[in-house]
């Protein structure tokens, strides 16, 4: 998916996002400071789980928003994709938390060589326009 | 504005044999518990997926927030 170029270049860039975190949280501001509270709700289970994850705030341009909804297909905010697959919003990671279903999902990547640093976590303020600068790599 | 009443009705009208419990005091942020035999052999997220698409366009506007839990009938 995220090989194919189109004419639009923000999707892509969180169609690339998607695909290069193994755990990414499309987020109301930032985990640190969430702004919404079904996005502090959403991080809130993460950090229980002790997880690396990614996390791209989408309040900086409405685009950004828009292009992820057009993408995944899931109207609201936060959204939580799994190695590449949108596992839920709020309600449903809550619900997989509650049931130990979210932990047997992403337990067996935690097991692994998750770094124990956020080092994929996405610069907030970078912004997704430059999908170069998206992961903080080069 | 759409009441909790409305949105039940909506979602049993358009998943057949569904029932929904909808509760939504302040009009705007509603939660819902919708069981259904549609639901079965489908993911969370494709269940969430049938019900919010009845609400398609509403959905973060005069619908704010629709909490959901999605069942199938035991």
């Amino acid at each position: 998916m995220s090989e194919q170029q189109t004419e639009n270049p923000l999707r892509d860039a969180i169609a690339q996002a998607i695909g290069e975190n193994d755990i990414i949280l499309f987020m109301k501001g930032t985990p640190e400071v969430p702004a919404c509270g079904f996005s502090s709700r959403a991080v809130g289970v993460l950090q229980a789980l002790d997880v690396a994850f990614a996390s791209v705030d989408i309040l900086p341009d409405p685009r950004i928003r828009q292009e992820l909804s057009a993408l995944s297909q899931w109207p609201t905010i936060p959204q939580l994709f799994v190695r590449g697959e949108l596992v839920g919003g709020s309600d449903i990671i809550l619900e997989m938390y509650e049931s130990g279903e979210l932990q047997e999902l992403v337990g067996a990547e935690a097991s692994g060589d998750a770094p124990d640093a956020p080092a994929a976590d996405a610069p907030a303020d970078s912004g997704l326009l430059q999908p170069e600068n998206l992961l903080g790599k080069d | 504005m759409p009441s909790a009443d409305e949105l039940k009705q909506r979602i049993e009208a358009a998943l057949p044999g569904s029932t929904a419990e909808v509760s939504g005091p302040d009009g705007v942020h509603f939660e819902a518990v919708v069981t259904s035999a549609a639901f079965a052999g489908r993911s969370r997220i494709e269940q969430h997926r049938m019900v919010m698409d009845i609400f398609a366009g509403q959905l973060g506007g005069e619908i704010h927030a629709l909490s959901l839990k999605t069942k199938t009938p035991s």
